[in-house]
């Protein structure tokens, strides 16, 4: 037999110098310990001398193959001495036959493969024709017996539509700027000083931001008096010392009143906290029928009922009915 | 007195011949000298005579068909000669393009046969699994059974359709390999002589 690269490929390892016939001969003979050898150098060492060759031997690659997962077969067992060793248990010269016997075996198939190769070009020329699809082997299914009604129940499922997805969370809707400036206008009504923050506790930051706005409106039209004692601080509503201004903010306002998709006086209102209101109620009657904030809880009815029965308009009622 | 002239009327094994011709004309495989025994409801010695009468009629160099023993059967093929002509009309779909890894398979089910994919991967040292998969498809193996133990690993052997492919009587028709018997032997005396030397 011809040497092969295999044979001849030179190693320079931490644990080892010298041709690669050697080091498995070693291993075999339990003189080297396997975990010592650095498999992944030898794999380069091979790579390399593969590449100063002009060909690809595909020879000597299938026998390093072989015989480098023999080792890191060898190397693996060593480093779990714990599990069976098939190879471990055997005596090195009869781990040698072993790994000889399956290279063999393996040799052996290849020139079985090589022998059908010949024998198809061989018989090349010889058509007939082919039986019903030997290319699909049909699957054996096998179901166990089917109710048709429960069948009929899984489909009516199916063709059920699906629940209409809520988008509304996906566009902002803005409650109208003149709500609030009522709200405000009713609650300053009732008391001299208004805690901004306290009353819009409860709502969302778009409301929040509404409210706001209203505010400023009814800045400007002088209605109201504001104050700050530092940026960040509560911000105090009080009412002007001029005469109201008589024409209604909300005409004044672009788009006019709209629809409310979203209560904005919540779900989980924070409480007023203490000292909210600078006075008490005018009356209890008053309080009794007339939120006493922006942030009032809807009743259970206008729970039920969802966000789009509060529109605009009863909270325009609430509002007159509070001045 | 009238026998000897209404044998000569209508000889029974020709008779024979033209059905076991017709069977074998619309069979898509092999078929035995049992099945055709069966089909024709007749001996199964005299289907061979019938066979071997048809044999001699349909041979290369006398008809563009020809009768041939195959895949422990008998079936109609084209004649060598037209095989130039076959080509350009028709496919050979299950030899196409028959990768190395599925060959050695292949080989290793022929010899080894029924075995499963981790006894073919020990052998072959890789995982067999695409190649196991492309000759099930093509129709070249086919599943036998299990290997005998918990979690039994499904076992392939190979399918007649093979045998036909490769122009195979039967198994037995692989040659024998045992040429490369002393291959253990010569390698590890390689091994223990390289180690002796070094050592020393």
């Amino acid at each position: 037999m011809a040497p092969t690269p295999v044979r001849e490929l030179e190693l320079d390892l931490d644990a080892f110098e010298g041709p690669f016939d050697l080091l498995l001969t070693l291993l075999l003979k339990e003189e080297l310990e396997p975990r010592e050898v650095d498999v992944a150098a030898i794999v380069l060492s091979f790579v390399e001398l593969m590449a100063e060759r002009d060909e690809l031997d595909l020879e000597a690659c299938g026998e390093f193959l072989v015989l480098i997962s023999a080792l890191l077969e060898l190397k693996a067992r060593a480093l779990f001495p714990d599990e069976a060793a098939e190879l471990g248990e055997l005596e090195p010269e009869e781990a040698a036959e072993e790994l000889a016997r399956r290279l063999a075996e393996y040799r052996r198939m290849k020139e079985a493969a090589a022998w059908l190769v010949e024998r198809l070009a061989a018989e090349g020329d010889r058509w007939f024709r082919l039986g019903p699809a030997p290319l699909a082997p049909q699957p054996e299914r096998t179901l166990a017996p089917q109710d048709p009604s429960a069948l009929a129940a899984a489909m009516r499922a199916l063709a059920e539509p699906p629940p209409t997805v809520s988008l509304s969370h996906m566009a902002l809707r803005f409650p109208p700027v003149s709500q609030f400036v009522e709200r405000f206008r009713a609650l300053l009504a009732r008391r001299r000083r208004v805690d901004f923050d306290a009353e819009v506790g409860g709502l969302s930051r778009v409301e929040q931001a509404v409210a706001l706005l209203a505010l400023l409106e009814l800045r400007k039209s002088g209605e109201i008096a504001l104050s700050q004692a530092a940026p960040f601080a509560p911000i105090r509503v009080s009412r002007s010392s001029r005469p109201w201004a008589a024409p209604a903010l909300a005409e004044r306002l672009p788009g006019g009143p709209q629809k409310v998709q979203r209560t904005f006086w919540g779900e989980s209102p924070a409480p007023p906290p203490p000292g909210a209101a600078d006075e008490p109620m005018p009356s209890g009657a008053v309080q009794s029928t007339v939120p006493s904030g922006l942030g009032s809880p809807a009743t259970p009815q206008e729970r039920e009922e969802g966000f789009e029965a509060l529109d605009s308009e009863r909270i325009l009622t609430w509002t007159a009915r509070s001045a | 007195m009238d026998s000897p002239l209404r044998l000569i009327a209508s000889n029974p094994v020709d008779r024979l011949a033209r059905t076991v011709e017709a069977l074998l004309v619309v069979a898509s495989a092999p078929l035995s000298v049992a099945e055709l025994s069966e089909a024709t409801d007749d001996d199964p010695q005299r289907v061979e005579t019938a066979l071997a009468l048809l044999r001699e009629r349909y041979s290369e160099g006398r008809s563009g068909i020809v009768l041939e023993a195959v895949a422990g059967g008998f079936a109609f093929r084209a004649s060598r000669e037209a095989s130039g002509a076959c080509a350009r009309l028709f496919e050979r779909p299950v030899e196409r393009g028959l990768s190395q890894a599925a060959l050695e398979t292949l080989a290793i089910v022929a010899y080894l046969g029924p075995c499963s994919r981790p006894e073919v991967a020990r052998i072959r040292g890789v995982a067999a699994d695409s190649a196991v998969a492309s000759l099930v498809e093509r129709g070249l193996i086919t599943e036998a059974g299990r290997e005998t133990g918990p979690g039994g690993a499904v076992r392939y052997r190979t399918t007649p359709l093979f045998e036909r492919v490769f122009g195979l009587q039967s198994l037995a028709s692989l040659p024998r390999l045992d040429d490369l018997g002393e291959d253990a032997g010569e390698l590890r005396e390689r091994l223990l002589e390289v180690a002796s030397a070094r050592a020393s």
